[in-house]
């Protein structure tokens, strides 16, 4: 592991290096341990500030980042849109830069609009971390995914992996995607026509549109989340359709190898894309991505603070 | 940072016994081996700690617990480093409180290592007594640190660095002195 890590910013998976995403996942592999002590908190960013800049709803990744930056010893501050002068009419990068004023070190932001952070990250000097823009990419999310599969399979290299769903505004398939081509393994998208983005096969991956031609053969099967607050355009024709093909249930999975691994970004739409039996069943691995999340961003904001002013 | 070699300090057998001398001085003042735990430091510690656990398996016949810490994060020049440090592992998978901790490095120089290591292994519990134990002491401490247990007394100067060689690392048993070039 001779890599260092340079980068101010992490906005993506897409321009990382495969030695980049793997000096990642060793760091984030030191880092899952601290959460099983007794006092569950390093000093290593003490006297940081971070800053979690949520302009969509969040559960998971705003706690994730928040407990990681609190076990780090940094300190952190939440805002969240519906409260912030945000709907006074204040732009984002006026936001952003009192952020700054106030001696912000580190910015996570979500925001609808893909690109955002790509555009707030040129107008800051503090880093940015995208925590998910618009169907871009959710580049923490495709490293917690990567890591839970190298810690339950041993490798990623040679797997054969489905990402099943709404890939066109899936910000998690795309940094999925970038992610698992780029440390070797083989990837299949899988939904209906409409709901893959013409741009999936120059990505360097798979397409299929019928669930049961790959089940029998993959190791790993992603099941993204029906989006239902971006599906306005009938790209399907009633949910009740789309689970009837695609939703993944204990039938659908008596063809699939014994040790298949089942993973959900969360949060699940039970019923509609994975059915209780399935995510609560033994091959999911839905709750070990929620504690590797924490270790992921762990390591992230630790190597995202350590480089120095001036590199990019 | 170039060196050059200027002498031996230990071969693998001055080694083996320094390690066989501190395995029976440990023994000596832990007489309740049931307390006993031994915590090696990244990397070398690691390996030290590990080859004194077993010369006391082979002297009373007894598994040591064995940990291993990690003191990167608990650096006090974490951001300063020239080199951007690596964080390796930490594991200590039992619970260290009442125990009679040994911990384990191999070249004791300004103390600061312990220090962050001592803050460290307090997040895990509270043991009844730290001991430490190091292969070389080099003197020029920065803190008020002292070992129990000492390989050998090595007087040095600033212009000096100290290299342990280890098998397990290094493919053989070895502490030399080089100078600074």
């Amino acid at each position: 592991m001779n890599t260092t890590w340079t980068k101010k910013n992490l906005l993506g998976l897409e321009e990382l290096s495969a030695e980049e995403i793997n000096l990642l996942l060793d760091t984030a592999d030191s880092f899952k341990e601290i959460s099983t002590r007794a006092i569950k908190k390093v000093p290593a960013l003490r006297g940081k500030t971070i800053v979690n800049l949520f302009f969509e709803p969040s559960t998971r990744t705003r706690t994730s980042f928040e407990l990681a930056a609190k076990r780090l010893s940094a300190d952190t501050v939440n805002i969240s849109v519906t409260t912030s002068s945000v709907v006074k009419g204040e732009s984002l990068v006026d936001t952003a830069r009192n952020l700054e004023s106030l001696k912000a070190d580190i910015i996570i932001m979500r925001h609808g609009i893909s690109g955002a952070p790509y555009f707030l990250a040129r107008m800051i000097e503090a880093s940015v971390i995208n925590a998910g823009d618009g169907s871009h990419e959710h580049p923490t999310q495709g490293l917690l995914d990567l890591y839970t599969i190298k810690e339950r399979k041993g490798k990623i290299k040679g797997l054969k992996v489905a990402i099943v769903g709404d890939i066109l505004h899936s910000r998690v398939a795309r940094s999925n995607i970038w992610g698992l081509t780029k440390l070797g393994a083989d990837v299949t998208v899988v939904g209906p026509p409409t709901l893959i983005p013409v741009e999936a096969k120059r990505m360097g991956v798979k397409v299929c549109h019928r669930l049961e031609d790959v089940i029998a053969d993959i190791d790993v099967m992603n099941i993204l989340r029906i989006q239902r607050e971006r599906q306005q355009g009938g790209l399907f024709p009633s949910i009740r359709e789309y689970s009837e093909l695609y939703c993944v249930t204990p039938e659908k999975l008596e063809k699939a190898k014994k040790d298949i691994m089942i993973m959900h970004p969360g949060p699940i739409n039970r019923g509609v894309e994975i059915s209780s039996a399935v995510a609560d069943g033994p091959y999911s691995v839905i709750l070990d991505q929620v504690t590797n999340g924490l270790a992921v961003r762990m390591a992230v904001l630790f190597l995202i603070a350590g480089t120095k002013p001036g590199e990019n | 940072m170039e060196t050059k070699f200027k002498s031996k300090i230990m071969d693998s057998q001055d080694l083996h016994r320094a390690l066989t001398r501190i395995s029976h001085e440990i023994l000596e003042r832990n007489k309740d081996l049931k307390k006993l735990a031994i915590i090696g430091i990244q990397r070398r510690g690691v390996h030290l700690a590990n080859r004194i656990r077993d010369i006391i398996k082979s002297i009373e016949k007894v598994e040591i617990p064995l940990g291993v810490l990690d003191i990167t994060l608990h650096r006090d020049d974490l951001f300063i480093m020239i080199k951007q440090p690596i964080v390796q592992k930490t594991d200590i998978s039992f619970d260290i409180s009442g125990r009679d901790i040994i911990l384990v490095d191999d070249v004791l120089f300004s103390g600061r290592t312990v220090r962050a290591a001592l803050d460290e292994l307090v997040d895990f519990g509270r043991p009844a007594t730290i001991q430490l134990g190091v292969l070389i002491d080099r003197g020029h401490r920065e803190l008020p640190i002292r070992p129990d247990y000492i390989g050998k007394n090595v007087p040095t100067s600033l212009s000096e660095v100290i290299k342990v060689k280890l098998k397990e690392l290094d493919n053989e048993d070895e502490v030399i002195l080089e100078d600074i070039i």
